[in-house]
Order: structure tokens, then sequence, then C-alpha cells
């Protein structure tokens, strides 16, 4: 064992010891640990409620919990799952970790910020937690409006109250990225030498910083309306249930890019490494980040087809929303491109890569089925949405994030993953996933309408494959979880760069020292020259 | 037996999925060409010799520009053709049959013109376009016939309309599509499509409730709605003959259209658009008179409107009455 060669070095997790050196650490690197250990415990919470909800549908006649129980399971499952897992996830997590690595800098520009950008997830995540124990709330994520302000016997007040804290959270994240990426990159990082998972994550914090308010005024105004009565929303106190609908998706529209793009910059990552080329069209891949950041922000509307809204304004929003279809193809495009002539291996991480293309490609393309506002009328608000946005954001962001942390788990912990076990893992999730969620599309055109507890038996069939798809998916997300935490104590000793990728991330020890560099690095070259790492490419093969 | 395909029981049915199918074309076609490449490259450039670093390949900008191309000329197939669909979907045609729906937490109310009433069911006949005008009493609802492939929400304090020609005979499912609290799984019902003549001896098999235009009209009686809104327009406030459908001057100088949504108003926020020239003296009627009151009164006073080519009111004898 190696182990006491790595400890004498010291690094981010030796230099000090203690929970206070935990909790009041400015160390970006530490606060992104911070954010590791309370997601993946959002992410257990929301998956143990993933199994309930499919188990209780493998029979049709909702015999394992009451409609009550059940409609709390989905709503807290959704709020969970999206606003205390996959919005942190990839750049709270990954990006905390190495944005400021990948650009040269010692740490993010407000490093205080950054600490409390954690505690208002975690206060937030508490006070979601405290609804949830104390009772529950069944309005659905999305929290409808006359029901969610006027009809609901549940916890609203506090669920609501603990997304819009931890909104802050995530606004304060955005701006510490952006002004990060605009002031602190090292000599010679220009714009285009950038890696694409850094241009990914600067429109990502853009999409947070300006749509994130709109969330939280939305939430207001359920406030105002749950407690003071004052008619904004319920047609009985003259307001308007529609107008609801608008707000809230004019934020939760670009919050699945804030969940989809950190993703694909992930992705950019590991298929450049994987074949040792440089991304193909790395400007049109990095422009097509901002493309999707500022078109998200116009098509809400295809939400609202059926609502009642003009027929008209949902033809506008049906037209917009294609134009963001293009950007997404693009990456698509350019990642199967850069194979092209490459030297391809099929490390881990790689196997994420590929399966989040394949998923994102089906999840991308009936994007399209249900921005055609003659497909979408009959398949909104059946399994078919369900189906399209799992792919999407568990296909796609959670591929994302778990191919992300397997690349960059030999940086964050100076241990390599065990790789048998973790490309066995990788085969059981996309196996599983695809069982889970493809039946559903199906489920979605014959008809199964979302959010049912009871359901015509017709529909059993589909159903129990979905379910059977979940529990192998369950067992795909067990083992990283085993492996990865014995790979802390057991794992291989990984050096510097152990895939001879080209990020400055890897150009300083693993784990990286506290201040990240012994001397800034200058950068003399774009982001995937391969020609900068020769010596690197020899060791490892 | 599990189905794999939805019937086809409307007239949008196929047109949805003829859109469908072009979509599937397309994605399919998108899909093998993305892992057939992706599969070739993996193995053709699959890692060989240690050490080895590959040539860049510069950017193709011609490439580029056809990859971004050629997908969004699709696209915009799709969007032309699912407009088209949804256009149509939003114009009822003129000799619709029309039937009044209210939803409720947990149960779809449906009034038949004729007077017919049913809960979670409704009778219709083959072969005829119906119209469907339908409000909430409390929280949104969607109604949804996945046979149909047509959905439309049903929010309280509007009316929204949906419509459809049924062309097969058969029972299908009716889904309320929008989350509305607890029991929202149990707020289903079915529709049934009969023959024309099976439908006529439905409508006269049932309890008679008197037309829904009879029973707006003893409403607008109980209310003393004809103590103002006099027939010969003499009244404090203006007739109600012949409005329905027309523009309407407001006192702000706006115009506006008499239609449902408009009545609907009228009777429940009468303060909200006053006709010129008249003062705003009347009372709300909001929680005097139900949602199903409501549309009955709606479809009285869209009695008091000739049809278009007759000429006469339908009902004289009740303007009599009424002015008397």
């Amino acid at each position: 064992m190696t182990t006491a060669a790595v400890q004498e070095r010291e690094n981010y997790l030796n230099a000090s010891y203690g929970i206070k050196s935990w909790l009041l650490t400015k160390d970006h690197k530490r606060i992104a640990l911070l954010y590791l250990f309370t997601i993946t415990l959002f992410f257990a919470l929301g998956g143990v409620m993933a199994s309930l909800i499919r188990i209780e549908l493998l029979t049709p006649q909702g015999g394992l919990v009451s409609s009550e129980t059940y409609n709390k399971l989905f709503t807290m499952h959704g709020v969970i799952m999206i606003f205390f897992f996959l919005i942190p996830s990839i750049p709270a997590v990954l990006g905390n970790f190495l944005l400021p690595l990948m650009i040269g800098a010692r740490d993010l520009a407000f490093p205080r910020i950054n600490l409390l950008s954690w505690y208002l997830l975690v206060v937030g995540g508490a006070l979601a937690l405290f609804a949830m124990f104390a009772g529950g709330v069944d309005t659905g994520w999305t929290f409808y409006t006359p029901y969610s302000t006027s009809y609901s016997n549940t916890w609203v007040i506090a669920t609501a109250l603990g997304i819009f804290v931890a909104g802050f959270s995530s606004i304060l994240t955005g701006l510490n990225f952006v002004v990060t990426v605009h002031r602190m990159r090292a000599p010679g990082m220009t714009w285009f030498r950038m890696p694409l998972f850094v241009w990914a994550h600067y429109a990502t914090a853009l999409i947070q910083i300006l749509g994130t308010p709109v969330l939280a005024v939305t939430l207001l105004l359920i406030f105002c309306e749950r407690v003071f009565h004052i008619g904004i929303f319920d047609p009985a106190l003259g307001g308007d249930p529609v107008l609801f609908q608008h707000l809230f998706w004019f934020y939760s529209h670009p919050a699945v890019y804030i969940m989809i793009l950190p993703a694909m910059g992930v992705i950019s990552e590991l298929v450049s490494t994987f074949s040792r080329k440089p991304i193909f069209g790395y400007g049109f891949v990095a422009f097509s980040s901002m493309a999707i950041a500022v078109l998200g922000f116009l098509v809400w509307g295809h939400h609202l087809f059926v609502s009642t809204q003009s027929v008209y304004a949902g033809m506008v929003f049906s037209f917009l929303s294609y134009f963001v279809a293009i950007p997404s193809a693009v990456k698509v495009f350019n990642w199967t491109a850069t194979l092209y002539k490459g030297s391809i291996s099929f490390e881990t991480p790689m196997l994420y890569a590929f399966g989040f293309i394949g998923l994102f490609t089906i999840g991308g393309l009936t994007g399209l089925f249900v921005a055609s506002l003659g497909i979408d009328v009959h398949v909104t608000d059946t399994y078919f949405v369900v189906a399209h946005f799992h792919y999407i954001m568990v296909g796609g962001a959670i591929m994302g994030y778990l191919g992300g942390l397997h690349f960059w788990w030999p940086k964050i912990t100076g241990r390599m993953y065990p790789e048998g076990w973790a490309r066995l893992s990788a085969l059981i999730i996309f196996l599983g996933f695809n069982l889970t969620f493809f039946p559903q599309f199906i489920l979605g055109y014959l008809g199964m309408p979302r959010r049912y507890h009871v359901y015509s038996p017709e529909f059993q069939v589909l159903h129990v494959l979905s379910t059977a798809g979940a529990s192998v998916l369950a067992v795909g997300y067990l083992l990283p979880l085993i492996y990865f935490t014995w790979s802390l104590r057991y794992g291989k000793v990984a050096g510097a760069n152990p895939w001879a990728a080209t990020g400055l991330e890897w150009k300083t020890p693993s784990p990286p020292p506290v201040h990240n560099f012994d001397e800034i690095p200058v950068v003399t070259h774009g982001a995937y020259d391969y020609s900068t790492v020769a010596g690197e490419v020899m060791q490892v093969g | 037996m599990t189905p794999l395909f939805p019937v086809q029981a409307s007239n949008f049915a196929p047109e949805v999925d003829h859109l469908l199918f072009y979509l599937l074309a397309v994605s399919v076609c998108f899909t093998v060409v993305i892992f057939a490449a992706i599969f070739f490259f993996a193995i053709r450039y699959r890692r060989k010799a240690p050490g080895e670093v590959p040539h860049a390949v510069h950017t193709g900008i011609a490439l580029e520009i056809a990859w971004m191309v050629i997908p969004f000329g699709l696209t915009m197939v799709m969007f032309g053709w699912g407009a088209s669909i949804f256009f149509k979907e939003s114009r009822p045609p003129d000799n619709a049959m029309n039937i009044y729906v209210v939803g409720k937490q947990w149960m779809w109310k449906i009034q038949h013109a004729e007077g017919q009433r049913e809960i979670n069911e409704l009778h219709v006949p083959v072969g005829r376009p119906i119209r469907l005008t339908m409000t909430s009493e409390d929280v949104i609802h969607s109604f949804f016939v996945p046979a149909f492939r047509t959905k439309e929400d049903v929010v309280p304090g509007r009316y929204s309309t949906t419509w459809w020609t049924p062309t097969k005979v058969g029972k299908y499912h009716l889904f309320c599509a929008e989350y509305c609290g607890t029991k929202h799984s149990g707020m289903t019902g079915w529709i049934y499509v009969m023959e024309p003549g099976d439908y006529q001896a439905w409508l006269n098999g049932g309890r008679s409730f008197g037309s829904l235009a009879e029973n707006g009209e003893k409403l607008f009686q109980d209310l003393a709605c004809g103590n103002c809104h006099k027939m010969d327009g003499s009244g404090r406030c203006p007739t109600l003959v012949g409005l329905f459908g027309r523009p309407v001057q407001l006192a702000t100088g706006q115009t506006v259209t008499a239609d449902e949504g408009y009545i609907r108003e009228s009777i429940l926020q009468p303060d909200a658009k006053v006709v010129a020239g008249y003062q705003p003296l009347m009372p709300t009627f909001q929680g005097l008179v139900t949602e199903e009151g409501v549309l009955q009164l709606v479809e009285y006073i869209k009695s008091l409107t000739p049809k278009p080519g007759s000429g006469t009111t339908t009902t004289p004898a009740e303007i009599n009455s009424e002015t008397h």
C-alpha cells in the first residue's frame, strides 16, 4: 500500500482536520464535497420515493398506499429530485470543484458566498424535509393554482419556502461562476481556450441568475394568496390561474437547461479525453450552450398548449421551441464527429458518455414530438411527457453527472474507482433506465395520464415492465455508492493525470493542494491540444 | 391483451397519427444514423496502440451548416403540420352540436341542450361534430379522450371549448388529465358513441328535465332578470334579444363580441364590462347561481337570437311572456 506516500504531501483533504474545518471552509473543493454529501442524501431520498411509486403502480387498483400518500410521494419525488438534487448536482459539485482548477484560478471569486450557497441549500432542504415529515405536500412539483393556493390542505407554504431559499443558493452559485470566469482566468486562458465544461457552466450560470428570481417571485405570490387571500391566481378571488403557469414555466423550462447544460459540458470533456481528439467544431459547441441558454427563455408557453392560452401564442411557442432543438442537435453531431479518426478507449466515463449521447438523442427527438402542437394536445400530461423528461433529466443529466464523477474521482479523492465494477454498473444503469422509461412512451400515447394512483387495467403490462426496469436501475445506482466508498480506502492511488487529459486540473497533483496550483499556470494552447500531454499519453497507454 | 396503439375514433385521430408517423420516421432515421456512426467509429477507431495520439481533424464549416439547416427544415414541417391540426381543433364548425361540461373535484357533470344530464358519462351520436363548452367549479381539470386525440383544460372562471366528430361507434375512456387533488385518478368516465337512431332513443328515454334553454328561462324569471332586462329594450338594462354573437359597445369605448364567456362574466362580474349608455346597476350573481345554472342562462340568451337565415327568434312566445 502506498497510502503513506499519498498522505505525506499536503493537499486540500489533509491540510486541516475536524468538523469545523469542513463546516467553515472557504475552499471550493471542500464545499464541493459538502454538496456531494448533501445531494447524495437527497438523491437517495428521492430514489426511495420513486421506488415506492413504481411498486404502487405494479397493480392498477392502487392497493399499497392511499391516494393522499401517492400524491404526496410523486410531489416530494419531483421537488427533491429537481430542486435539491438535479439543479445543484453538476454545477455545485463538479462545477464548484473544477471551475477554478480548469481556468487556472486559486478559488472562486467569492469563497464566502460559495459557503453561504451551501448553507442556503441545507436550510432550504431542511424546510422541505420538515414539510415532508410534518405531513407532506400534494400539489405536484408544479404547484398549479388554484389547487395549491385555495384547495390543498397540505404543507404548501413550508415546501415553497424551502424551494425559495434553495433558489438563492442557485442564484449565488451562478453569480460566483460568472464573475470567476470573467475575472479569474489564468494568463493566456482566453475565452476560446476554455474547456467546453466551463462554457457550459457559464451558460448555466446566466440562466440561474436570470431565471431563478422569477421562481422566487412566483412562490411569494403563492404565499400571498394562500396566507393573505390576495387574489392573484384564484378566480374566486378575482385572479387568473393560467397566469401562474406562465410565471412558473418562465423559470421551470429554462431550469431544464440548468440540469442538462452542465451535463453536456461534462460529455464534451469525456468524449475528447477518451478519443484523444479536440472536440470537433469547438466554437459551435461553445456557442450552442449560449444559444440554448438564451432561446430557453423564449419557449415556456409550450407547456400551455391546452391551458386555454391563445391559439396564436401556442403557434409562436411551438415555432420557437424548434429553434432550441438545433443547438442541441449540433452538440450531438459534433460529439459523434469527434470520434472520427480518434483513438477511442472504453473506460467507464466514456461508457457514460456513450450512454448519454444515446439517451439524450432519444430524449431530444421526443422533444420534437411534444413541441408539435397536434401531437402535444394528445400526449401532454400523459406518460409520454413523463418518459420524455426522464430521458433528458435522468438519461441525460444523471448519466452526465455519474460520468463526470467517475472521470474526476481520481482528482477529487486521489484514488481510482474499481474499473470492472464501474463498467458493470454503467451497463446496468443504461439497460435499467431504458426498461423503466421506454414503455412509458407507449403508455403515454395510449392515453395513460400522469399522476394517476389508480389506472385502467389495460395499462398494467407496460407498468409492470417499467417497474421491473426501475428495480434494475436501483441496483445500478447502489453499486457506485458502494464502490466509491470502498475506493476511498482501497482504491488504487491515482497520479496527477491518470487519463492523459489536457485540462489544467490534471496539471496539479491528485488530490490538489489547498491553493490548487503551486504556481499559476500560463496557458499557451487551446483546450484540447494532445501534443501538450505527450508524456502522460506514453505513461497511460 | 395489452394494446400498443390507441383506437382511432374521431376525425382528428388519423390526422394526429399521420403526423406521429412522420415524426417517428424522422426520429428513427436520425437515431439509426447517429448510433450507427458511433458504433462504427468506436470499433474502427478503437485505441490500437498504447501512446497513440491521432491527428486533429479540423472543423468543416459546410458540415456544420448542413447539420443545422437540414434538421431545421425537417422540424419546420413538424411545426407547420402540427399547427394546422391545432388550428383546426380550435375552430369548431358552425353546425356543431353544443354540449356543456362542468368539472368539479372529482366528477364530470354534463348537460345536453335537450335537457339530459349525465355524470361521468357522455352519450353522443356518431358522425356529428360536437362542441363542448367547459368550465370548472373549483380547480383546473382537463378533458382528455385518448381515442379522439384531443384534450383541453377546464379552467375555473372561464369557458374553454373543444370539438371533435366521433367516427366510430363504441365506448371510450374519458380522463381528467390535469392533476386536481386527492381523487384525480378517479375523475374518469366513458364516452358512448352511438348510431344516430340509438342516440335519439337514448335522448327520449331519460327523465325529462326540460331543455337547457327552458331551464335557463325559469332561472331568468326566478332571479327576476327580466325586471331590468326587458325584451323591448325599455328597461334600465340592455335587452338581451338578439344579443348573442353580436358586437357590444362598452362604456370604455371598446367593442367586444357577446359570446358565452362574455355573458358568463356579465352575470358574475357585471361591473367588468358595462355597456355604453347604461349605468353599472346590476348586482353580482356570484354565489347565487351555479356554473350549471349560468350555462342554462347562456343557452336561454342564445335562444333569443335568430338562427342565421331563419329571420325569427326561436321562441317568440317566451319573449312575449317576458315583456308583459
